[in-house]
């Protein structure tokens, strides 16, 4: 299984990326991909700022698209998450899955985003329309149930 | 050591990271953490709940009360919110 994990500023071409992965591969049956973006929150903000771990961030990632690969017979995944500060409408995240068949490929994307939201070292902050500066999102306890029922009794 | 931290920790505190000869009695994240609440009222107002920080040591998630060792750094941040 091949794993590409990017942590970068620039935006990302999902299209290309799902190119990548599945080009001269003709066992691959399957591709999910799911991209997160930037939301206003009813016109409320402006930008979302994105702080994150160098080295951590790529670690973290790697070890829960390992993990992925040892729960679910996948042929690819790819992973890019950007920081910085955000527009909404822009891309945020990136998870994509390939498989010879679709289960693996859709279950391995909803662990990937499950995991990547409460552990990979990413902090969000709020740009208001106004232009001042908001709050640090909080963590939602939500997140961490979803992640939660992906645990191996 | 070299301690990290991130997000509203980072801006309580005001720096980014620090280097801090830490004493023996410091041997886990939680004594880490009422060590460093002691240093001034920008630390204690980062660690007012130290339940909720998150603790990376060497780049890898660890529990409260797990063993320092000879870690080279040690991050100090609140929940994750990526994605």
């Amino acid at each position: 299984m091949s794993i590409t994990v990017r942590i970068q500023p620039d935006d990302f071409d999902p299209a290309a990326e799902v190119a990548q992965l599945t080009e001269g591969r003709p066992e691959i049956g399957a591709v999910v991909t799911f991209t997160g973006l930037c939301r206003d929150e009813e016109g409320r903000l402006a930008a979302l700022e994105l702080e994150h771990y160098p080295g951590m961030a790529e670690a973290e990632i790697l070890r829960i698209a390992e993990e992925a690969g040892t729960r679910w017979p996948l042929e690819g995944i790819t992973v890019i998450h950007r920081h910085g500060k955000l527009a909404p409408g822009a891309n945020i995240v990136l998870v994509i899955t390939t498989s010879s068949h679709r289960t693996a490929a859709f279950e391995a994307a909803e662990f990937l985003m499950d995991y990547l939201k409460t552990r990979a070292p990413f902090w969000k902050k709020e740009w208001l329309a106004d232009g001042t500066s908001g709050e640090w999102v909080e963590a939602r306890d939500h997140d961490d149930t979803a992640a939660e029922r992906w645990q191996t009794a | 050591m070299k301690i990290l931290y991130f997000a509203w920790v980072r801006e309580r505190i005001g720096m980014p990271e620090e280097e801090i000869a830490l004493p023996a009695e410091v041997s886990t994240p939680a004594d880490l953490l009422a060590f460093l609440s002691k240093r001034g009222p920008e630390y204690e107002s980062a660690f007012e709940r130290p339940e909720i920080i998150r603790v990376a040591v060497d780049q890898t998630h660890v529990d409260h009360d797990m063993p320092i060792g000879d870690a080279r750094e040690i991050a100090l941040f609140p929940p994750m919110t990526g994605g």
